[in-house]
């Protein structure tokens, strides 16, 4: 039973990453229709840089800071000197090019810091604590939480509440007329990659210190975990990015915890092939009229 | 959902600008494609007797690798389905040709033929592997599909970790291959041999591609890619049609794996990675999608590129740690680069922009003999 409910809490804080991350992929497909396959490469760089911060100043929380500011940088300079010129009539394009990108920030993180793993530190202690017996969070899954909360929360209230929000998804849902109305489409697109490409890195920095550490492919089957989280709650749904993440954190934990570590890339696969197959458009999706 | 249309150059004029050839020459289609294939093949016998057997062994890579791009040039290129698993499906040919090889040679048998079974064993599996994932591929379309495809590939070289029993984890196994006949003389070169072996096998798959791509099936794949309506309109079985395409991609991927795992005479996840997915990806986009001769260009820079970087940095004096880690990434930050540039400035990759040149160097010529 104990060891229920720890594997429930560890899934449900793993989660939390993960659907931070998903919701970065959610943001960028609601403002532009495309799916950013370079996102975990781009959140690795990031982190990459965070780490040269902290190894330069020693302060943890500097290189945090480094790193969400990379992020948001990075998500501006690959809309507008990349994503910007990419024919988006043919949906492969922005996949393949992505992916070109994939394989560029990796090679070039490569070459600066060499393929290895490198050690990512953890600003707060990762023992669990108990409470009652129970083993239950460490204090590093309350700061995941934490963090994670304090984004989602942010979010909610930037496209709800405030009038850049509110521009931002009127340039997503009719392009033309809000350029009309004097709204800046282009450059809130270009916003719309910064932050997701920010929420990117954030999770990165959550999630890099309790995997194996820094390194250029670190991401890679995170950001697998996270496109199945996003299509579970459906790709157009953010509170459902947020819901599918924890539904896939505890799936791994779970399986990790009760058959093995090394069938979780399995249950990934397992899981978005069965969402797909049976829900394509996620559990969150309104119901259309049929498209042909 | 739209259509998923490949990203075919806006250029190329129509659909039947590119098939007059195939007019003009009604009912000789399988000729000239046989045609071409011997003096391939016999062009393929002078060169491996005249380079080095270093060089022989690379050509020899250049047929593996071409192989797994002329069957996802088939997928995305003239079909429209995006896949970053084919070097998942690599793997399993491979795999499949590791075990059969072993079990051979445990059961003491020996023969030249043995490797051919192993090799259609091989193609075999992978077909199968290869039509349960394009039932679900057949279902979805545009970032799903390459979100799955994706997953396909970073999980496939994870099994041999999880069942290492038989697959020996990240060691891989090894693919005992015999030497060449005897009757081939008591020298001949063993790395001439790989590219004769190697060679034939690609040359009868390009021709069985080439010809099914001719056929009415590379008619209807090219009709789904460019507008799945119109296909279902006209009478086409759209989903049967893509697993088809999928299946026909599949085996020419199974078959390349193997000849890799043949050529390296090992089997191990680390050859098949991601990477390797998405370096076919690239190969065929920059060769150019939707022509099999693109597929040949791809193969080729797949293996020049990586050679020529190892050049450029033995003739820079570079610390070794510098030249390791140059050497192993700079291919990859070309590739990505030239991918981006490619989809961005040449959408029809090399191919296309030859073809272009082609034709506007004999509209120049008919224009001044009119």
């Amino acid at each position: 039973m104990d060891r229920f409910v720890f594997l429930t809490l560890d899934g449900l804080s793993r989660g939390a990453v993960y659907a931070a991350f998903a919701l970065a992929l959610v943001l960028i497909w609601r403002a532009a229709r495309i799916v950013n396959f370079a996102q975990g490469a781009m959140a690795v760089a990031a982190a990459y840089v965070a780490y040269g911060v902290c190894a330069a100043t020693g302060s943890y929380w500097l290189g945090f800071l480094a790193a969400l500011f990379a992020g948001l940088l990075l998500g501006a300079v690959v809309d507008v000197a990349v994503m910007r010129f990419v024919d988006h009539r043919s949906p492969l394009s922005p996949v393949i090019v992505a992916l070109g990108l994939v394989l560029l920030i990796q090679a070039v993180l490569g070459m600066v810091y060499g393929n290895e793993f490198r050690p990512a530190e953890a600003p707060f202690s990762r023992a669990a604590l108990t409470v009652g017996g129970f083993a239950v969070l460490s204090p590093y899954d309350l700061f995941a939480f934490a963090a994670v909360g304090v984004v989602v929360v942010a979010l909610a209230w930037t496209f709800t509440r405030t009038a850049v929000g509110l521009r931002m998804r009127a340039a997503a849902f009719a392009p033309e007329v809000s350029r009309l109305l004097g709204v800046n489409v282009g450059g809130m697109l270009t916003l719309g990659w910064a932050l997701a490409s920010g929420v990117g890195a954030l999770a990165a920095m959550l999630i890099i210190p309790t995997e194996l550490g820094l390194h250029p492919h670190a991401m890679d089957l995170v950001f697998v975990s996270a496109f199945t989280a996003a299509v579970v709650g459906g790709l157009d749904s953010p509170p459902g990015a947020v819901v599918g993440g924890l539904l896939v954190g505890l799936l791994l934990s779970y399986v990790s915890g009760y058959a093995g570590s090394d069938l979780t890339p399995l249950a990934v696969l397992a899981l978005l092939l069965a969402v797909l197959l049976v829900r394509p458009a996620g559990l969150f999706a309104p119901v259309t009229a049929r498209q042909v | 959902m739209s259509a998923t249309r490949a990203a075919a150059p806006p250029a190329s004029r129509t659909p039947a600008a590119r098939d007059r050839p195939a007019e003009g020459h009604r009912g000789s289609t399988l000729l000239r494609h046989l045609a071409v294939v011997a003096v391939a093949a016999l062009l393929l016998v002078a060169v491996s007797y005249g380079v080095e057997p270093f060089r022989n062994f690379q050509l020899a890579t250049v047929a593996a690798y071409l192989c797994a791009t002329a069957g996802l040039t088939v997928l995305t290129g003239l079909n429209g389905q995006l896949s970053l698993g084919h070097g998942a499906l690599m793997a399993v040919g491979a795999y499949t040709v590791a075990l059969c090889q072993n079990a051979f040679a445990d059961a003491g048998s020996t023969g030249g033929w043995l490797l051919a079974v192993s090799l259609v064993a091989a193609v075999l599996t992978t077909v199968a592997v290869g039509a349960v994932i394009g039932v679900a591929a057949a279902r979805l379309r545009g970032p799903y599909l390459a979100g799955v495809t994706l997953a396909v590939a970073v999980v496939v070289p994870a099994l041999t970790v999880t069942f290492d029993g038989v697959f020996k984890g990240e060691q891989g196994l090894s693919v005992p291959v015999e030497p060449p006949p005897a009757a081939l003389g008591a020298y001949f070169p063993y790395e001439r041999w790989q590219l004769w072996v190697a060679g034939a096998a690609t040359l009868l798959a390009l021709l069985l591609l080439a010809n099914l791509l001719r056929s009415r099936f590379g008619r209807t794949f090219r009709a789904v890619r460019d507008d799945e309506v119109a296909a279902r309109l006209a009478g086409i079985h759209v989903a049967r049609t893509q697993v088809l395409a999928f299946v026909v991609s599949a085996a020419g991927a199974g078959l390349g794996g193997a000849l890799l795992a043949v050529l390296a005479q090992s089997a191990s996840p680390g050859a098949f990675s991601l990477t390797l997915s998405l370096f076919l990806l690239m190969a065929v986009v920059i060769g150019g999608l939707g022509r099999l001769a693109g597929a040949v260009w791809g193969a080729a820079l797949l293996v020049v590129l990586p050679d020529l970087t190892h050049t450029v940095s033995d003739l820079l004096t570079l610390s070794p740690a510098v030249a390791q880690r140059l050497e192993g990434n700079l291919p990859l930050a070309i590739f990505g680069i030239t991918l981006v540039v490619v989809m961005i400035a040449a959408p029809g990759g090399v191919q296309g922009l030859l073809s272009r040149l082609g034709h506007a160097l004999l509209a120049r010529w008919r224009l001044r003999r009119s």
